[in-house]
C-alpha cells in the first residue's frame, strides 16, 4: 500500500454532500481538500446525447455496477439474506455528482415535527400508540435550527416553487401545511403538464390543498449566491436516471464542481473507491476519544492508497457510509437481540406507492414533463389530519406529476380489465393506454423499528473480498394500514380526476426488494442526542472520533414522508458552518 | 470461433420498413447486399435457424395486424442479437457471486445463476421448428412457455427492441414510437407542455441521432459485442 502525502480534509464521495462540504471549505478556509470518488467521472457532452431510455432507465448506465457491490437483503433476523443481484427496490448512484445527476429534483422540505416526532407523538397520542417494537428517536435539532440551513440550499439550487408559509402568514398557493419559511422561493413554480392539471383540479375539489411541487429542474434562467448560471427547463421528460441535457435540474456537477474547480485547494480523484477508515483505536470498545488518521482506497488499476488527513467526511452513497463503519470496525455494531450498539440501527425506507393509476379517454401528451413539475398535497401528511380513527400514525403527500412516461418502461401500464399479456389484444391495449395512463404518487414516513437494521454479510463478499452489507428490512403494521389508506384516497382523487379505468395500489405486505420504490433508503449511522443511541451528533460529528463527520441521509433516525435531498443539504450546510465556525478555532466535541 | 450466421432478409421485404435508412443503419449492422438484392446480415449470437424462430416469436408476441405494424418491422431479432452479443447478454452488470437459488421468493428478484445468454439456448431448445408452424400453432406453442424465465425475457426483450433508440438496433424507421405516438428525445416542449390539453399533440418522432447530430457511441452495447465467441 502507496501512502499519499498528507492533506487537511479527506471527503469520500463526491456527491451532494460531499461536493457541497467541499465547496464551504473551499471558500471558507485555506485547507487542502481531496474528494475520493469511486466511480468515474462524466463528461459535460454525454448527457446532451444521453437521451437514450435503455441505456439510462433500463439497463441503469449511471448506478453503481452490480457485479463488484451490491447488498443483501432478508426480512428479519430468521430468513436468510439474498443478493440483490439486479437492480430493484432503490438505485445506489454512482460517479461524480452521485445520485444527484440522476435524481428527479422533487425538493421539499419536512414538515417541521418530522425532527421531534418522538417526542412529539408520545406527547399527543400517549407511548401506547407508538408500536411496540418501534426504535424511533428524535433527530437532536429543530425545524427551527435548520430552517435558514433550508432556505441556503433552495437557493443554491434555483428551487422553483410557491411559498405557503412566510414567517406565518400562511399563502393559499402554496403549501399552507410546511413549516415557516424565511424567503419565497428563488424561482416561480414550473410549467404544468395536463395530467397535473388534472390533479390540481381534482385536490380542490375533494378540498385538499394543492400547490406546485417545490422543483430543482428550473422555471426559468437563474444564477445562483455562487454566480452559476443554469437554463429554465424545456419538459423533455428525460429526469430521473438521467442526467440533465442542459443543465436545467440541479446537479453536484452543474451547481458545485464549476465553482470548485476554481480553487487550486481542490482536488478530485475519481476511480478511487475507499475501503477503510483508519483509526487509532485498539478495540471497539476503548473508543471514547478516538482519532481517525485517514483512509485506504484502491483505484480502478487495483492498487492500494493510504491518503492520511487531518478531518475526514464520509460521504458516500447513504448505505454505504455505514457499511464502511461496520468494514472498519469503528464504532459498535448493533445488535438487534439486545439493543446494543450503534452502527447500522435504524434502516428505514420510505412508504413510497403508485397509490392509483388512472386510465383516461383522452390523450394526456405524457412525453411533456420533468421529475418534479405539477402538483402535490399534504393534507394527509405527518400530523396534519386527526389519527384518532385511522389504525396508523403519520401519512404522507400526494403527488400529481408526468414523470417516468417513457416507453419501454410504461408500455405495460395497463388497466386490470386487459387480462392479455401478449399477442395482438394485448398490442392494442400497448398502443392505446401507452398515453392514456397516470401515476398518483404517495410518499409516506416510515418508522424505525428494532430488527430493521444493517450489518455485514456473512455469505457474500464483494469484488475486493470484502463482505456486502446485509439489511434486514420489512414493513410493520403501520405502513400496510398506510399504504391501504393511501391507495383508497388515490383512487377517489383518479375517479375526481375523471379517469375511466383505476389500478390502485396493493396494500403492502412484505418488503419487496425487486419492486422499484425510491432510492430513499438511509439511516444505519444516525443522529441523535446521546450516543447510547445514535452515531453522531445533530452535527453530524462522530461521537467518539470528533475528527470524523459523516453526511448524507444515513443519519435519519428515521424516514418522514418527502424527498431527503433538501434536508441532507440543509444539514450539510449546518455542519459546514459549524466546523468553519467552532471546530476549527477549538477541534474537539461539538456537542 | 463460431461458423458465421447470417439472418438473410429478401429483396421484397426492403421495399417495406424493415431497417433504417438504408446508408448508415445497414453498414453498422455489417450488410451485405447479394446479387438477387436481398441482404445477408452477420448474426453474433443467434444461428440461422434460431433467428428464424425468434422472428417468428417475437411476431407472435407484437404480431403485424389491422393495429398496425409488429414486432417483425420494428427489426427485434437484430435487437436481441445485438444485446445478447453484448454485456447484457453475458450478464456483465449483475452480482453474479454465489450462492445461487432458483426457488428464491419472487420478492427478492432473480437469484438463478444462468445469463440471458444461456436462458435463451435452453428456451430456444422448446422453440425448435417454431417458424414453420401455423399462427395458431405458434401461439399454442407460445401459451406452453409462457410462464418460463425464457418467455419472460423474450418479451421484455420484445417491448426493449420495439421502443428504444434506433441506436440499439430496434425500432427502425421508429417505427415501435410512431405506434405509440412517442416523439423520442425531443429537446424542447416548453412552448407546447400547457397548450394541448385534452387533446392529442403527435411531433414527428426523430432519433437520438436526428436530434443531436451524434449519438453517444457508449450507449450502444452492440458496439462492445463480443463478436463470434466459441459457442457451446
Amino acid at each position: 500500500m502507496k501512502t499519499l502525502p498528507h492533506t487537511d480534509v479527506v471527503i469520500v464521495g463526491a456527491g451532494w454532500t460531499g461536493l457541497l462540504m467541499a465547496k464551504e471549505l473551499a471558500a471558507r478556509t485555506s485547507f487542502n481538500i481531496v474528494v475520493l470518488e469511486r466511480g468515474p467521472a462524466h463528461s459535460p457532452t454525454e448527457y446532451a446525447t444521453g437521451m437514450d431510455e435503455l441505456a439510462y432507465a433500463i439497463r441503469f448506465r449511471m448506478m453503481q455496477d452490480l457485479s463488484q457491490e451490491t447488498v443483501t437483503i432478508r426480512h428479519t433476523i430468521k430468513d436468510r439474506a439474498y443478493p440483490m443481484r439486479q437492480y430493484g427496490s432503490f438505485l445506489p448512484g454512482t460517479g461524480v455528482g452521485g445520485a444527484g445527476e440522476h435524481w428527479s429534483g422533487v425538493f421539499p422540505r419536512f414538515l417541521p415535527d418530522v425532527f421531534e416526532l418522538r417526542s412529539r407523538t408520545i406527547e399527543k397520542y400517549g407511548q401506547s400508540r407508538l408500536p411496540e417494537d418501534h426504535s424511533i428517536q428524535d433527530w437532536g435539532v429543530t425545524y427551527d435550527e435548520l430552517e435558514p440551513y433550508y432556505t441556503r440550499a433552495e437557493n443554491l439550487l434555483g428551487i422553483s416553487g410557491k411559498a405557503g408559509n412566510l414567517r406565518g402568514t400562511k399563502i393559499p398557493d402554496g403549501n399552507i401545511f410546511e413549516g415557516w419559511r424565511s424567503a419565497e422561493y428563488p424561482t416561480p413554480p414550473t410549467k404544468v403538464p395536463y395530467f397535473s392539471e388534472l390533479f390540481r383540479q381534482a385536490a380542490t375539489q375533494l378540498g385538499y390543498h394543492p400547490y406546485p411541487v417545490p422543483a430543482a429542474t428550473l422555471s426559468q434562467l437563474y444564477t445562483n449566491p455562487d454566480g452559476i448560471t443554469r437554463p429554465g427547463c424545456t419538459y423533455c421528460g428525460f429526469c430521473e436516471t438521467f442526467g440533465c441535457m442542459i443543465g436545467a435540474k440541479s446537479q453536484p456537477t452543474n451547481t458545485l464542481l464549476p465553482i470548485l474547480t476554481k480553487h487550486k485547494s481542490f482536488s478530485l480523484r475519481p476511480n478511487a473507491n475507499v475501503r477503510r477508515i483508519l483509526h487509532d483505536s485498539s478495540s471497539p470498545q476503548a473508543q471514547n476519544k478516538s482519532k481517525i488518521r485517514g483512509v485506504t482506497y484502491t483505484d480502478s488499476r487495483g492498487q492500494e492508497f493510504f491518503q492520511p488527513a487531518d478531518l475526514v467526511f464520509l460521504a458516500s452513497w447513504t448505505l454505504n457510509n455505514t457499511r464502511l463503519l461496520l468494514l472498519s470496525q469503528l464504532g459498535e455494531p448493533y445488535d438487534p437481540a439486545t439493543g446494543c450498539g450503534t452502527v447500522g440501527r435504524n434502516l428505514t425506507h420510505q412508504v413510497m406507492l403508485n397509490a392509483a393509476t388512472a386510465f383516461f379517454d383522452q390523450p394526456l401528451n405524457r412525453f411533456m414533463g420533468s421529475g418534479a413539475s405539477g402538483f402535490m398535497f399534504n393534507d394527509l401528511d405527518g400530523d396534519v389530519f386527526d389519527h384518532s380513527n385511522v389504525p396508523f400514525l403519520r401519512g404522507g403527500a400526494f403527488l400529481g406529476r408526468s414523470a417516468r412516461s417513457l416507453p419501454i418502461g410504461e408500455a405495460d401500464t395497463l388497466p386490470k380489465s386487459v387480462t392479455a399479456t401478449w399477442g395482438s389484444e394485448w398490442k392494442k391495449a400497448v398502443l392505446h393506454y401507452y398515453d392514456r395512463a397516470g401515476k398518483i404518487t404517495f410518499i409516506g414516513d416510515h418508522f424505525a423499528y428494532r430488527e430493521n437494521y444493517m450489518d455485514l454479510d456473512p455469505t457474500y463478499k464483494d469484488l475486493w473480498g470484502d463482505p456486502l452489507l446485509r439489511l434486514t428490512i420489512d414493513w410493520r403494521d403501520n405502513e400496510r394500514h398506510m399504504s391501504a389508506f393511501a391507495a383508497q384516497k388515490a383512487v377517489e382523487l383518479a375517479r375526481a380526476m375523471g379517469a375511466k379505468e383505476i389500478n390502485p395500489s396493493a396494500a403492502l405486505t412484505h418488503y419487496d426488494a425487486s419492486r422499484y420504490q425510491s432510492s430513499h433508503i438511509q439511516g444505519g449511522a444516525i443522529q441523535g442526542a446521546s450516543p447510547e443511541t445514535s452515531v453522531v451528533n445533530s452535527y453530524l460529528q462522530h461521537w467518539q472520533a470528533s475528527n470524523l463527520f459523516i453526511l448524507g441521509a444515513s443519519s435519519f433516525p428515521q424516514n418522514a414522508a418527502a424527498n431527503p435531498t433538501p434536508t441532507i443539504l440543509a444539514q450539510t450546510l449546518r455542519t459546514a458552518d459549524a466546523v468553519v465556525s467552532r471546530y476549527l478555532r477549538s477541534p474537539g466535541p461539538l456537542a | 470461433m463460431r461458423r458465421r450466421h447470417f439472418l438473410t432478409i429478401s429483396a421484397a421485404s426492403l421495399g417495406g420498413v424493415l431497417l433504417q435508412p438504408l446508408d448508415t443503419k445497414l453498414a453498422n449492422l455489417g450488410a451485405v447486399q447479394q446479387l438477387d438484392n436481398s441482404l445477408r446480415i452477420p448474426l453474433h449470437f443467434f444461428t440461422e435457424s434460431e433467428a428464424l424462430n425468434i422472428s417468428a416469436a417475437v411476431s407472435r408476441i407484437f404480431p403485424t395486424d389491422d393495429s398496425g405494424s409488429g414486432a417483425h418491422e420494428a427489426g427485434i431479432t437484430l435487437y436481441i442479437d445485438r444485446q445478447l452479443a453484448g454485456p447484457y447478454g453475458h450478464d456483465r452488470h449483475r452480482y453474479t457471486q454465489p450462492p445461487f437459488d432458483d426457488n428464491a421468493p419472487a420478492e427478492f428478484g432473480y437469484q438463478g445463476q444462468a445469463t440471458p445468454r444461456e436462458l435463451y439456448r435452453a428456451g430456444l431448445k422448446t422453440l425448435t421448428g417454431f417458424h414453420s408452424l401455423s399462427a395458431q400453432e405458434q401461439d399454442a406453442a407460445l401459451h406452453n412457455i409462457e410462464t418460463s424465465r425464457f418467455f419472460h425475457l423474450l418479451r421484455r426483450n420484445t417491448i426493449e427492441g420495439l421502443f428504444c433508440d434506433p441506436l440499439h438496433g430496434g425500432n427502425a424507421n421508429l417505427a415501435g414510437w410512431r405506434l405509440l405516438g412517442f416523439p423520442g428525445p425531443r429537446m424542447n416542449n416548453a412552448d407546447d407542455i400547457e397548450k394541448h390539453y385534452a387533446e392529442p399533440f403527435r411531433p414527428e418522432p426523430a432519433s437520438l441521432q436526428e436530434v443531436t447530430g451524434s449519438a453517444d457511441s457508449h450507449s450502444s452495447d452492440h458496439a462492445q459485442a463480443e463478436n463470434d465467441e466459441a459457442e457451446p
